[in-house]
């Protein structure tokens, strides 16, 4: 009976037959977008403190954890003046992402001492030219009016604070 | 004569809008049974879709490939298109039309051979596979065409029985005699299902349908014949498909289900009639369309030697005694085996139109 193939055939039929009346699984891209999970780990951001100070004080741990060695920095000392810039008296003057390198495995913000780089649900969008991939302080660092919410990722990766 | 021109164009539109349309319909009932949407983009339900297909086909460059026989290269999907649009001419679409006073038969042709006019042209259909895979001067074309002729030549033998089968209940190739005998409810599904599940499966292989579709089969030979084919010559073979497909689909509905018979038709009369019962036609028509589609997307594809296993040593065999069961009730119930002469050669058939019958005795009285 079996090598008829038909009471095979019936039985898929009446499975694909059920799923004519399911409901679909559809999202319509450009106009719905999916929700992301709480600890997408997209773009990257460097942030600033409560009073608008750059957190990064370019120890440079991140660039060692980084797997896909996609971080460089430039550590430089902070000026008279400059307090109001940077939390401490060594900041980053250069700080790059290779955004073609980097494998967004999170791993830089789980070594950073000072909760200055995260990972966002941002996508990093697609360029022509592979320099456009390489983001600078301009792009990473957070505006100090438009602050980013990376509330929902402060605790992965690092153990419980108390 | 004007009647028959009007009817050539619109089956003709008719059946081109229809196979337009199928392109969509496919990719509707594939996204259904996937639990998707399908196209929505153009038009609201996608329903330019089709014209968005086609604009980008003729907009497309049409190349020749340098190795390529030129002329085949273009013959091949000619034949294939040709032959596809050829056989819808002999089929009943409907009850005669009253027009003017005048009686319209909604049929292209109605050729005393119809049945056998099909097979014959649906036979020449593989040339335009064929041709267009050889002149390709592709290996995996090659692969295609050969493929799909082996495939064609072993499937119609059991489509060939199975219509036998048929022709042997209704006495007459003429389709519209055939579909005629099926009045009312008495359709020959009822009486010969096995030959029904045959002549639907070689149907879908006449087709390329999946599950078997061997000939294009993208995962192993990229797109089979029509590898090498680009722009609108690759969009008259897959158009060609999908004609054959509407056609194959309205002969097994005219051969089996009754064409544009329904129960509870006598009670109209004239050109409601006509045109309820060419709706029902088409009715079932896209019916077997659907289940066509439903079928290409639940099935993966047969394996060469299981596709040839199932049609020689499985179809073949299952219509022979079908058709010899067949022969010996027919021949047991006109009284062969009691000795009596036979009275007639319909012994199954139910209600014929009496002129039918007077012209069809009066033929047989001829011949013996």
């Amino acid at each position: 009976m079996e090598s008829i193939y038909l009471p095979a055939v019936l039985g898929g039929m009446w499975i694909t037959f059920k799923h004519l009346f399911r409901k679909h699984n559809v999202t319509k891209y450009p106009e719905e977008t999916r929700e992301f999970a709480p600890v997408y780990r997209g773009q990257h951001v460097l942030k600033r403190d409560e009073e608008g100070r750059e957190n990064c004080t370019a120890c440079g741990l991140c660039a060692v954890a980084c797997p896909a060695e996609a971080i460089t920095m430039v550590a430089d000392e902070r000026k008279k003046g400059e307090e109001h810039l940077y939390r401490e008296e060594k900041y980053a003057s250069m700080y790059e992402i290779n955004m073609l390198r980097c494998i967004f495995c999170g791993l830089c913000e789980e070594a950073c001492p000072k909760e200055a780089i995260f990972l966002t649900d941002r996508i990093v969008p697609t360029y022509f030219e592979r320099d456009d991939f390489v983001y600078g302080k301009d792009k990473l660092v957070e505006k100090v009016d438009e602050r980013i919410d990376i509330s929902k990722r402060q605790l992965t990766g690092k153990r419980p604070q108390k | 004569m004007l009647e028959k021109i009007i009817i050539i164009v619109a089956l003709f539109s008719v059946t081109l809008l229809i196979a337009t349309y199928l392109t969509l319909a496919e990719r509707k009932v594939a996204a259904w049974l996937q639990d998707r949407i399908g196209p929505d983009r153009a038009g609201p339900w996608g329903l330019l879709q089709p014209l968005a297909d086609a604009g980008k086909m003729f907009f497309k460059e049409d190349f020749i490939p340098t190795n390529a026989d030129k002329w085949l290269f273009i013959i091949g999907p000619g034949i294939a298109m040709f032959t596809a649009l050829l056989t819808g001419s002999v089929i009943p679409w409907g009850p005669d039309l009253q027009v003017f006073g005048e009686t319209v038969e909604l049929q292209v042709a109605n050729v005393d051979v119809g049945i056998l006019f099909i097979m014959g042209v649906v036979s020449i259909g593989v040339y335009g596979i064929m041709i267009g895979g050889w002149a390709s001067n592709n290996k995996f074309s090659l692969f295609g065409a050969i493929r799909a002729s082996s495939q064609m030549i072993s499937y119609e033998l059991a489509m060939g029985i199975s219509v036998i089968t048929i022709v042997m209940m209704s006495g007459s190739l003429n389709l519209r005699d055939i579909v005629e005998d099926q009045h009312g409810m008495n359709w020959y599904v009822w009486k010969q299902p096995l030959c029904f599940i045959v002549f639907f499966v070689c149907a879908l292989a006449e087709c390329n349908r999946a599950p078997f579709d061997l000939p294009e089969c993208e995962s192993e030979l990229i797109g089979g014949y029509h590898t090498e084919y680009g722009s609108m010559k690759l969009g008259f073979f897959l158009f060609a498909e999908y004609i054959n497909m509407f056609i194959s689909c309205a002969v097994i509905s005219a051969l089996f289900f009754g064409g544009y018979n329904f129960p509870g038709m006598d009670s109209l009369s004239g050109n409601t009639l006509a045109v309820v019962g060419t709706l029902v036609f088409f009715g079932k028509t896209f019916f077997f369309i659907f289940v066509f589609m439903w079928i290409r997307w639940t099935l993966p594809r047969f394996r060469y030697d299981q596709l040839m296993h199932l049609g020689w040593k499985k179809l073949i065999p299952i219509s022979l005694v079908n058709m010899l069961i067949t022969g010996i009730i027919i021949a047991a119930v006109s009284g062969w085996f009691s000795g009596e002469k036979p009275k007639t050669n319909e012994p199954m058939q139910t209600k014929v139109k009496t002129e039918q019958l007077d012209k069809r005795l009066s033929m047989n009285t001829n011949t013996h």
